[in-house]
């Protein structure tokens, strides 16, 4: 099934809700415009479109092999990859003294859902590549820095992120790979033990793959203070910038997955011969710290994958829905059979889908502005503001768009029917391949505890009030707004029940912890759909605008009115249930004797 | 060796255009536009006959609408070095295409003028042929290959049948067919660079050209939808129904 790049949607969102001339005016934008970005934009929908999109399949099909550590990847990524890297993506984001690009963050953004959308697996490659590549250019000395970043922003050297061990997963504490001084005294460090979890962490579409590595050092504090991030190139790296030998660092074996097959998910062993030489990025016992400034990007990029996935899921069921014909449809006088897309169930299903995956890119992409302000406002009050809102929007952007993810995933079998569950039509895969999403950079569980407590609780709920006000903004505007005004009565109803759980959060964090955990998931999916309904809400509204000045394609205009009554009617209601359970929920989830579950 | 590559902004290929209401034309209002596939194939070659060091600087022109910048914008990230917009909100027809490209022509005076064979919206399939005509140069249409070598080039050219390869003297026309290449992916900086590469804009009545068009479009329809089939009973029904009703036998 091809994939078309929603390019219109996309625009949207940057220039009316997320505000990308704002970003472009920060200082440090200043060669970025609307009219450049689409250019980006068109070009990289070609490329999705042209070359990511038909490998998708052989990489669920092929998969990956290993054999005696060498790693080959599915027909077609090793030249596909090729292709990503000479056309220059990998370092669109990449710091411009290290031959990036420098675009802003919500520029990429906006073309990483492209390629998370054409080909998730093929993807992470890159990915990880740009938050390895941000590690070190915040983190690593000069020396490192200019040994590896022009190669790694080229995409000749792509990186990988080795955190997670068998006993160490989102408790990071427990690591307990060493790294010892080399005996030669050059400053190297031996790096010994195994990782897991490792995604493309050997293969072969490069001629070196960068390694970070979290281990401690001899003398190293117990715990999370003991850790320290070093580099391990595959391949050693000669004075001139040649390739030497080969470091002592291999793949073990490809982990056996649910989804995301065309990535080779890699169990790596370092040292096996007392030789892995890596070299320590910035301050010993720093590495989780350093780890955790990139971690909220690589958030962030899988918030941006939950909802790329669901986008191809739904325009894959959409087709299907236009294409299969089945049953009179319901209430007309002709007797044939009707595509399922006119039976009001599928509608329904079709319409979940696509209002949830609006309201999940208007959220991303606002993250992303302010995440740009974040780094370039000159003033530092809005510096600040925007960061705390990045902080807040994080867990529930990569919490709400990965566990919507697997139910918009899974309707997009469902609408298929009886095919949806068979391979072949490929509904399947990316029901297979969205699940990870909400596992892996912290599980959805992780990401709700991070938004009570560090996000919520530990700054007394001000950005939480922040965006309540702000809402509550919007919903004056609907409900001055004839016709939206439904819209703004639902969104309104759920700003009400979530003022009451905030408050139920703030006063029970501390008092009565476990209790407040109970509630950490769903508070974080009801600000998602508060949230998400806002940002519907201002879309609509500007639609309703721009019809009014008879601007632009009215068909356009008048969808995104129908999709945000639509969420303001399924959606938004649950806000309050989820409200009913934060706050009346948590004693039946605790009660019970642990023996008796 | 200068090249000139003409570039024109279309109704992208993926959008089903509808006919306005009224029947006067077709509805392109909202709907996405972008480089003619042909000349997409056209900017490719000239980019490559550069790499291979056969020409020097390649020109590409768009006529039209403002926002056909974008359209030179995008042949310029592909490789070509500068780009003249032929400002107009006319609706052009091939044959003022071709006086406004004789024009810049005699403006710019490149050796080779690389076209594609026609436009994906109106499907003429003239301007190459009239441009060589006003010009009273040699044409090499339908090329799947182009040869340039000394003050010659030799374009293979897709025709009924096979294959015809035709030697031409410099300066010459070129139109492009699908074979001849397959465009390249543009590179993100390059994206960037084209933006700052220049763009010279003129007018139709700069080049003392009238473009007003000598063609009257009479109507515009759908056509016609097809009716359902019928299923006959045996091969003799077949036949007879092809030889009284459709009177093909």
């Amino acid at each position: 099934m091809s994939y078309r790049a929603p390019v219109n949607d996309i625009r949207f969102v940057l220039n009316e809700l997320a505000g990308l001339s704002e970003v472009c005016a920060l200082p440090g934008n200043e060669d970025t415009n609307p009219e450049l970005v689409d250019a980006i934009l068109e070009e990289a929908a070609k490329f999705a479109e042209g070359v990511l999109a038909p490998i998708n399949r052989n990489g669920d099909l092929h998969g990956n092999t290993v054999d005696n550590g060498v790693v080959t990847t599915a027909p077609g990524f090793r030249d596909a990859y090729h292709q990503f890297r000479d056309a220059g993506w990998v370092g669109m984001r990449g710091p411009v003294e290290y031959g990036g690009q420098g675009m802003p963050a919500l520029v990429t953004m906006a073309v990483e859902e492209l390629w998370c959308a054409a080909n998730l697996s093929f993807s992470l490659c890159p990915l990880l590549t740009l938050g390895a590549t941000e590690a070190l250019h915040h983190h690593a000395s000069d020396e490192l820095k200019s040994i590896y970043l022009p190669k790694m922003i080229s995409g000749e050297w792509p990186g990988t992120m080795n955190l997670t061990e068998p006993q160490a997963g989102s408790d990071l504490a427990q690591v307990r790979s060493k790294a010892v001084p080399n005996p030669t005294g050059d400053g190297s460090y031996l790096i010994s033990g195994q990782k897991i979890f490792i995604t493309w962490g050997e293969h072969d579409m490069a001629d070196n793959i960068v390694h970070l590595v979290l281990a401690r050092l001899p003398d190293a504090p117990a715990g999370v203070k003991g850790i320290s991030l070093f580099v391990v190139p595959k391949f050693l790296v000669n004075a001139d910038g040649s390739l030497g030998a080969r470091n002592d660092v291999r793949c073990v074996s490809l982990e056996h997955k649910l989804g995301i097959h065309g990535s080779p998910t890699c169990v790596m062993s370092y040292g096996d011969n007392g030789n892995a030489v890596g070299y320590l990025v910035g301050e010993a016992n720093r590495g989780l710290s350093y780890m955790f400034t990139m971690m909220n990007h690589a958030r962030l990029g899988v918030g941006v994958e939950g909802m790329a996935i669901s986008e191809r899921s739904y325009q894959q069921a959409v087709a299907y829905a236009r294409d299969r014909v089945q049953s009179r449809a319901l209430g007309s006088d002709d007797a044939s059979s009707a595509a399922i897309i006119k039976h009001p169930d599928v509608r329904r299903m079709l319409m979940t889908m696509r209002s949830q995956i609006e309201a999940q890119r208007a959220l991303t992409y606002l993250t992303g502005a302010a995440l740009d302000k974040a780094a370039r406002h000159p003033d530092a009050a809005e510096k600040q503001k925007a960061q705390a809102l990045v902080n807040f929007l994080i867990p529930i952007v990569k919490g709400w768009n990965t566990e919507q993810a697997n139910e918009i995933t899974s309707l997009g079998v469902q609408i298929h029917g009886g095919m949806g569950f068979i391979e072949e039509t490929g509904a399947a895969q990316h029901y297979r391949d969205a699940r990870i999403t909400s596992i892996y950079e912290g599980t959805t569980g992780i990401q709700a505890l991070d938004l009570i407590g560090r996000k919520l609780a530990s700054e007394k709920g001000t950005t939480a009030k922040v965006l309540l006000t702000e809402v509550a903004a919007t919903v004056n505007k609907l409900k001055a707004a004839g016709d939206l005004a439904v819209i703004g009565d639902a969104l309104e109803a759920a700003q009400e029940a979530t003022i009451k759980t905030v408050d139920y959060l703030l006063a029970t964090f501390d008092s009565n912890p476990r209790a407040a955990a109970v509630g950490s998931v769903p508070f974080l999916k009801q600000m998602g759909i508060l949230l998400g309904g806002w940002q519907l809400g201002r879309a609509a509204l500007i639609a309703r605008q721009k019809l009014a000045d008879g601007e632009g394609d009215a068909a356009f205009f008048e969808s995104k009115i129908s999709v945000a009554r639509f969420f303001a009617a399924h959606q938004l209601p649950q806000v309050a249930a989820l409200a009913q359970t934060i706050r009346f929920g948590a004693e039946s989830a605790l009660e019970i004797g642990e023996e008796l579950l | 060796m200068k090249a000139l590559v003409a570039v024109k902004r279309v109704v992208d290929y993926n959008v089903k255009v509808r006919v306005k209401a009224d029947g006067s034309d077709v509805d392109i209002g909202n709907v996405k536009m972008s480089m003619n596939p042909f000349d997409e194939i056209a900017v490719e070659e000239a980019v490559r006959l550069k790499e291979a060091g056969k020409v020097s600087e390649i020109v590409v022109v768009s006529l039209g609408v403002k926002q056909c910048e974008e359209t030179l914008r995008t042949a310029m990230a592909m490789g070509a070095d500068r780009g003249i917009l032929v400002e107009t909100e006319a609706p052009l027809q091939p044959l003022a295409v071709a006086k406004l490209l004789k024009a810049v022509v005699d403006k710019e005076q490149p050796q080779l003028v690389i076209l594609g064979k026609q436009a994906i919206d109106d499907d003429a399939n003239q301007t190459g042929q009239m441009l060589a005509a006003l010009l009273g140069w040699p044409q090499g249409t339908f090329a799947s290959k182009v040869v340039v070598a000394d003050s010659k080039v030799d374009v293979t050219r897709e025709i009924d049948g096979g294959l015809e390869t035709v030697a031409l003297k410099l300066p010459a026309i070129v139109t492009t067919d699908l074979r001849l290449n397959e465009p390249r992916y543009v590179k993100l900086p390059n994206i960037m660079a084209a933006k700052k590469k220049p763009l010279d804009k003129t007018t139709p009545a700069d080049l003392g050209v009238d473009p007003a068009p000598r063609l009257t479009v009479l109507k515009v329809a759908e056509p016609a939808k097809r009716s359902a089939g019928v299923k006959v009973a045996s091969v003799q029904e077949l036949v007879a129904k092809l030889k009284n009703e459709a009177k093909v036998l």
